[in-house]
């Protein structure tokens, strides 16, 4: 399966490589960085590529090339699958996943890798068993260790991982019970000029942060469980109940998880809550375009809009743009063309605008595009959906947890076409 | 450092030189220093060592060799970290000579206590394979050892295994694929997804193709799925074409092998890794019959959310399926709309897709997409938008001038690359019909002043050159402006020149003489050969010389051929030979170790060497909630027949193991040829006793006759028609000729409604008879006469009874119910009834009877069903539109309603063309199921287990009017949908049912003393069911 992974940061130095089984050369990610050179930016690299031996299957994140090497036929979304969760693993371990910080922490990164993987083949992916196996570095352990030399590895096999729920790990403490879940609700959208939905889709997670003693089992309900139209559960779900009931009946792992995922997307029953007035002009005479954009509130539900960003991609031939927000900041990026304006809360009885001028590039003709907007935005305390949690019941402990919900609708590839 | 005694200075070597490794740098030479560490007792700094060692073992063998008894100690360790820690790292340790080590070890652990070892051990088979193929046989023994392990742990790294050392050996999954499919939802998620792509393999050897003969079974609902778009679209759809060939063959049945596999692996649908829903949807998509494959797709939609790596693998697989299955993706056509900042490779792979999923109805939609995307700023995704527009004017004829038009004004576009690329497509779509086009070969002839991309002016070239008759006055023209320019040009467009040229010389030789002489002399000079060599070439075809004149006299034909068009494909198109979700499909290459999705078998091999005496497998511990689900429907019948293996992780005593050894070598093929045998018996069983309850029923149907004749005629004249009751006879018999023609076709048979009176009841009856097949066991013969005539009687009787009050609802129990009243339906009115007939498309829905009459004055249109809001669990079957409603008129229709076993109401739309009604039907409890002939022992055996918590009883006091048999029975019916079990006191009614959506068996004992008093009891699992029914059935008696 996977032979060795090399991690390539931006500038194409190749700064950690792990192998698994017989050393593949570090000459091999060269066909990369040709495929990366030709490719003119970092995200249109392809995933897949192949060599004459070998295939290098890669993802991106956090500015960091993750690129595994494999001899075999294997399926492509396995590898991939499983960088991203080496990903995962590294930001639960670290905080972040970044070049310094693997750095650092080589010699942990080199002990996850070993034991995520045995022979190129997946071994312990679940972070609560990697976190019992090697401890996650932090100050405090650091010192103590190089005070009484202690270690960072666990010497007793983790529980978890013979048990009947291999997430969880046993003899887990609190004195504080507390379990917390987020539902949170992602808008995906285009919105034509005229202002009318072309596509508009509600991508929703619950994430847990679970801190209870022992063994509980927990069982989550909802007001209007019909409205979720596909979900994926994490492993620890009990699929039979909710096919039956539609009651999510489970053992949490400790700590934080992705509880579920769901996708509601009946055109009818999103509601857009913020809408766009756009008025963006180039003249084909002078080298001056009219911009102007209105942002407002729209089926919100009585909640405050917070958070308002908006970028926009201008064309090439704009060479800068002079402008005056109403409320919030804006800059400009002359050499990526960007444009971001941070509006942050939205007044309904004063909508925030943006007006201005661009000059263009004199002589060039009128850039025949007009830039999309992208959005962001939050609102606290709204499903956007209107799904709302029944009930949480616990079962198998005896003490009473402290149960919290949160609702947050935000905007996810919020655009709007001009 | 690394010889100090302190542990963390050596922790702190180690440290670095981990770091070192990391890096890329060698650190080969401290090999000797690090060895000697490797029997640290810090658990960190042995770790270290270990990460050292399997790196550079390799390349000092000798060396590496001192720390092999460490491990070899290491694995009698105790604590069974160690001993798998140990048996990794010698596994990775790659050095030829401690191979036999190696082997033993294997061997070893994999009779380990802890499935941890056992794990690692399947680990270490193709570690070990890789070094020396010579072990092969050897390991494929530990890999049947370990394939028998019953712990999800070891599943799924034994398959690994399994599919690195042996994928030829199909045969070591035999046993073990039930336990398998089983366990497959607890396995974690790398293991699920190589257990699923084996399984692919597996099944497509094992059995028979679902879709060969599915047309002859699933064409109905195809029809109803895909078939009104499709026809719509391409007029002759595969479906459409498929009843004209209908195989003579015998309908396939699905291997119930084959449905576990399907049915276990979609819950995985839902899982939240990618690769798992991928293997999921690949197994469907090769495995499931057509009809099924359609619950991929959503799961497939989901995961482009995911990162841009898992949208790009997944969007290469839709591309592919939604080419051969248009209709799964269709309804989520938005969800591929194009986003302006994906990265270019997803937005020309969701192009892709969109193009595959267009068609006449939804294309105006995808085509002003298109137009937007036109107009973004990536330029490479500008092009590929252009083409896609291309293939959709070719592949839907009715907006070929649209797309060809909109592609002309692009031609003014200021863009190169975009004029460019439309002259391209311009080029193809013009070739299918040249003769309308000549003002956009002109418009594109005068455009080759200004474009410069070579591809381009070729095309145009081309364009001029082939239909030069239709420009007659341009060519030439051209033809000079290019002969000015010839050297400047490309080789691309030099080649087309001098085709150019030679054309037109052909045709208009008046003209262009001179000008194509020039023209290849210029060529005959160039610096590419191929262009010398296409000038000498032409030349001497064309003009024509004292000796080659044959050809010469043929050149016009050679030149001027007719073409045909260019067919504008999808890439996509032939990659679907290769297994969807593999590396190779994605590349659209074979790549190493790529195993071929083997085609279906033509017979489908023996099935019954997947059956296991071994049913009981045991898992770690408590999983009941789990095993719930996963209890298959073999471990019932089997589970208590056959001896039942250890469980594994004893360590197993010698003589179990003998006694194992024995009876697997003699019991088992005894035993399996033994369940073989029954179930070929069984089959035969039941095939007789249909035959014979057919026979009987042809018996009982003359004995009919007779009774039938005289009621016949009572009836016919009821109608007030004039047929005689031998006419009805002839119906009648014609009519059972055509039963008996097809047997497997009258269970689904519903009466048509306007049938007359005697022949609606010849259907009614036997329908109640077809349960007979479907009940728990076979039924001796003598029970069965007696139980089907006492149903025959109470079936005479009460169709009798019923037959009075309409002739239209031919059906016992429950009368019509009012739906929608007529004032509230605006002069609709809508009646319902539970007719009490299986219905035909699913065996768990109700069918419920829908009479419409319109008493207003205005024809009513449109009559069908709106948007259901539908509880949980319940699902309806709509009844086929009805048209329009006559004023006075009425009309019925038959529907079905999968309520789930419960009495919750099924809300629903009537819609006219004006209107909409809420209506809800909320069904008696007696209506949920349907009735069970079963015999008197049969029936105590059931009552049997369903005791305790499972059984209500009440009392009541009979009044006078229910003194007599008949009456009760009546009564009972009417109420309950269930059948009556022969009894053999007088003073005991039985009944016996089965709810329709799970099954369970309702059974309804009346018993009766002699002082009035009578005590009902109802046995059934549902308790909810149990209790109404009482309730029911006492509120039916004593009234």
């Amino acid at each position: 399966m996977i032979h060795s992974l090399f991690l390539i940061n931006s500038s194409g130095d190749i700064f950690l490589e792990k192998h698994w089984k017989s050393v593949v050369s570090r000459s091999v990610c060269d066909y990369f960085f040709e495929a990366q050179e030709r490719a003119t930016e970092a995200e249109n690299v392809p995933p897949v590529i192949p060599t004459p031996h070998h295939y290098l299957l890669s993802v991106y994140r956090h500015k960091i090339f993750f690129v595994a090497v494999i001899q075999t036929e294997v399926p492509p979304l396995f590898v991939i699958e499983f960088l991203h969760r080496v990903v995962d693993t590294f930001q639960d371990y670290f905080g972040v996943c970044s070049e310094p910080m693997i750095k650092d922490n080589v010699v942990v990164v080199y002990e996850v890798l070993e034991e995520m993987l045995d022979n190129g083949f997946p071994l312990a992916t679940e972070s609560n068993i990697l976190k019992e196996l090697i401890k996650p570095p932090t100050i405090l352990r650091t010192v103590v260790n190089t005070i009484t030399g202690s270690t960072n590895v666990g010497n007793q096999l983790p529980t978890g991982q013979l048990s009947v729920v291999p997430w969880r790990r046993t003899g887990v403490k609190y004195t504080n019970n507390e379990a917390y879940f987020d539902v949170i609700e992602e808008i995906d959208a285009i919105i034509d000029k005229s202002g009318s939905t072309i596509t508009a889709e509600i991508q929703g997670v619950i994430d847990a942060c679970v801190k209870l003693t022992g063994m509980p089992d927990l069982t989550l309900s909802f007001m209007n469980p019909r409205l979720l139209d596909d979900v994926s559960f994490h492993p620890c779900v009990r699929f039979k109940r909710w096919e039956s009931e539609r009651i999510l009946s489970f053992i949490p792992p400790d700590g934080n998880f992705r509880l579920l995922s769901y996708h509601v997307s009946a055109q009818n029953l999103v509601a857009i809550p913020v809408y766009v007035k756009h008025n963006i002009s180039f003249r084909d005479s002078s080298s001056l375009g009219r911009f102007e954009i209105t942002v407002g509130p729209k089926q919100t539900m009585g909640k405050t809009i917070e958070g308002v960003i908006i970028l926009s991609q201008m064309p090439r031939g704009v060479l800068n743009m002079s402008l005056t927000p109403s409320q919030g900041t804006h800059t400009f990026d002359p050499v990526t063309k960007m444009l971001s304006w941070d509006v942050g809360k939205i007044n309904p009885q004063k909508l925030p605008s943006l007006k201005g001028t661009m000059s263009l590039q004199a002589g060039a003709s009128k850039p025949d595009e007009n830039p999309t907007i992208n959005l962001q935005f939050k609102i606290q305390q709204l499903a956007i959906s209107g799904l709302k949690v029944n009930r949480l019941d616990m079962y198998g402990e005896k003490y009473k947890p402290f149960k919290g919900i949160k609702y947050m609708t935000k905007a996810g590839k919020f655009q709007v076409r001009t | 450092m690394l010889d100090t005694n302190k542990d963390s200075l050596k922790l702190e070597a180690m440290k670095r030189i981990v770091a070192m490794i990391a890096r890329g740098k060698n650190a080969s030479d401290l090999f000797p220093a690090v060895v000697k560490n490797v029997a640290c007792k810090n658990i960190e700094v042995k770790k270290l060592v270990y990460v050292y060692l399997v790196r550079y073992a390799e390349e000092q063998q000798d060396l590496a060799l001192l720390s092999i008894s460490t491990f070899q100690r290491g694995l009698k360790d105790p604590n069974q970290l160690i001993r798998a820690s140990a048996l990794r790292v010698l596994s990775s340790i790659r050095v030829p000579i401690i191979v036999p080590i190696m082997m033993l070890a294997i061997k070893e652990a994999a009779s380990d206590m802890s499935p941890y070892v056992r794990k690692t051990a399947a680990h270490a088979i193709p570690k070990l394979y890789s070094l020396d193929s010579d072990q092969k046989d050897q390991l494929i023994e530990v890999i049947e050892k370990l394939l028998a392990d019953k712990t999800t742990l070891v599943a799924g790294s034994v398959v690994m295994a399994f599919e690195e050392v042996c994928p030829e050996r199909i045969d070591l999954i035999h046993k073990n694929y039930r336990k398998l499919c089983n366990l497959l939802i607890d396995v974690e998620e790398w293991g699920q997804v190589v257990i699923i792509s084996m399984l692919t393999r597996y099944a497509r050897t094992q059995f028979l193709s679902p879709t060969q003969n599915e047309s002859l079974l699933e064409e109905n609902p195809e029809k109803a799925f895909y078939g009104s778009e499709e026809d719509e679209a391409k007029g002759t759809g595969p479906e459409a074409a498929a009843p004209a060939s209908l195989p003579a063959r015998k309908p396939y049945v699905m291997d119930p092998d084959h449905r576990l596999l399907l049915r276990n692996t979609k819950p995985l649908l839902q899982s939240r890794s990618a690769a798992v829903v991928m293997a999921v949807a690949q197994l469907y998509f090769h495995l499931a019959p057509k009809a099924e494959v359609g619950v991929i797709a959503k799961a497939l939609v989901r995961l482009l959310r995911s990162h841009s790596e898992v949208q790009y693998v997944v969007l290469q697989n839709v591309a592919t399926m939604s080419i051969k299955r248009r209709g799964m993706f269709e309804p989520y056509l938005k969800s591929f709309y194009i986003r302006s900042t994906d990265p270019t490779q997803i937005k020309i792979l969701k192009l892709e897709v969109l193009t595959n999923l267009a068609n006449e109805t939804n294309i105006p939609t995808v085509l002003r997409e298109f137009q937007t995307y036109i107009r973004s700023m990536d330029k490479d995704f500008v092009a590929a938008t252009i083409q896609a527009i291309g293939r959709c004017a070719t592949n839907i004829g009715r907006v070929r001038d649209t797309c060809l038009n909109g592609l002309v004004q692009l031609l003014s576009n200021r863009d190169e690359l975009v004029v460019a690329e439309s002259v391209v497509v311009i080029k193809k779509l013009l070739q299918m019909q040249p003769a309308q086009h000549g003002e956009i070969i002109k418009h594109l002839a005068k455009l080759t002043d200004n474009i410069q991309v070579p591809m381009a002016r070729a095309s145009i070239l081309w364009l001029i050159g082939e239909y030069c008759e239709h420009v007659p006055k341009i060519a030439p023209d051209v033809l000079r402006k290019m002969a000015k320019s010839f050297t400047a040009e490309e080789d691309i467009v030099k080649l087309q020149v001098i085709n150019l040229a030679a054309k037109l010389y052909l045709t208009n030789s008046k003209q262009t003489k001179l000008l194509t002489q020039y023209v290849l002399s210029l060529a005959k000079y160039d610096q590419n050969y191929d262009i010398r060599d296409r000038a000498r070439f032409t030349r001497q075809l064309i003009v024509p010389s004292e000796q080659g004149g044959a050809l010469s006299r043929h050149a016009k034909k050679l030149f001027l051929a007719p073409k045909p068009a260019p067919v504008l494909e999808s890439s996509f198109k032939d990659r679907d030979h290769f297994q969807l979700g593999s590396l190779s499909h994605l590349l659209n290459a074979k790549a190493t170790g790529y195993q071929e999705l083997p085609d279906w078998p033509e017979e489908a091999p023996d099935p019954s060497v997947r059956n296991v005496e071994v049913p009981e497998w045991t898992k770690c511990s408590n999983r009941e909630k789990r095993k719930e689900k996963e209890k298959p429907f073999y471990s019932d019948s089997e589970g208590e027949s056959g001896p039942t293996e250890s469980a594994d992780s004893e360590p197993e005593s010698e003589s179990e193991s003998e006694s194992k050894s024995s009876s697997e070598s003699g019991s088992e093929e005894s035993s399996s040829e033994s369940d073989e045998d029954q179930g070929e018996d069984e089959d035969k069983g039941r095939g007789s006793e249909s035959e014979q309850s057919e026979e009987e029923g042809e018996k009982k149907r003359k004995k009919r006759k007779k009774v039938l004749v005289e009621h016949g005629e009572g009836s016919s004249s009821d109608e007030g028609s004039d047929s005689s009751s031998s006419s009805s006879d002839s119906e009648m018999t014609s009519e059972s000729e055509e039963e008996q023609a097809e047997p497997a076709s009258w269970r689904k048979k519903t009466p048509p409604s306007s049938k007359s009176a005697p022949a609606a009841k010849e259907v009614s009856l036997l329908d109640l008879e077809d349960y007979t097949p479907s009940s728990v066991q076979p039924v001796s013969p003598p029970t069965v006469v007696s139980t089907s005539l006492a149903t025959d009687l109470e079936g005479l009787t009460l169709t009798d009874s019923s037959l009075v009050p309409s002739l239209l609802s031919p059906v016992p129990g429950v009368g019509r119910q009012e739906l929608l009243h007529r004032v509230a339906g605006e002069g609709l009115a809508v009646d319902y009834a539970f007719s009490r007939q299986p219905f035909s498309g699913d065996p768990h829905m109700v069918s419920v009877h829908i009479y419409f009459s319109n008493s207003s004055e205005t024809p009513i249109k449109g009559l069908h069903m709106g948007t259901p809001k539908l509880p949980a669990g319940i699902s309806i079957q709509e009844f086929p539109e009805i048209e329009s409603l006559a004023p006075g008129e009425s009309a019925t229709a038959i529907m079905g309603i999968n309520f789930c076993d419960s009495t919750q109401a099924a809300n629903f739309q009537l819609c006219t063309q004006t209107r909409q009604f809420y209506v809800s039907i909320q069904p008696p409890v007696g209506e949920l199921m349907a009735p069970v002939f079963m015999s008197e022992n049969e029936f105590k055996k059931e009552q049997g287990k369903l005791t305790g918590m499972n059984e209500i009883t009440e009392k009541l006091i009979l009044p006078d009017t229910c003194w007599s048999d008949h009456i009760v029975v009546k009564k009972v019916t009417a109420t309950a949908n269930v059948g009556r079990v022969p009894c053999g006191t007088s003073d005991e009614y039985r009944f016996a049912g089965r709810t329709l959506t799970s099954g369970s068996l309702v059974l309804l004992t009346l018993d009766t003393q002699p002082a009035g008093t009578a005590q009902v009891t109802v046995n059934s699992e549902k308790m909810v069911i149990g209790t109404m029914l009482v309730k029911d059935v006492i509120q039916a008696l004593t009234q």
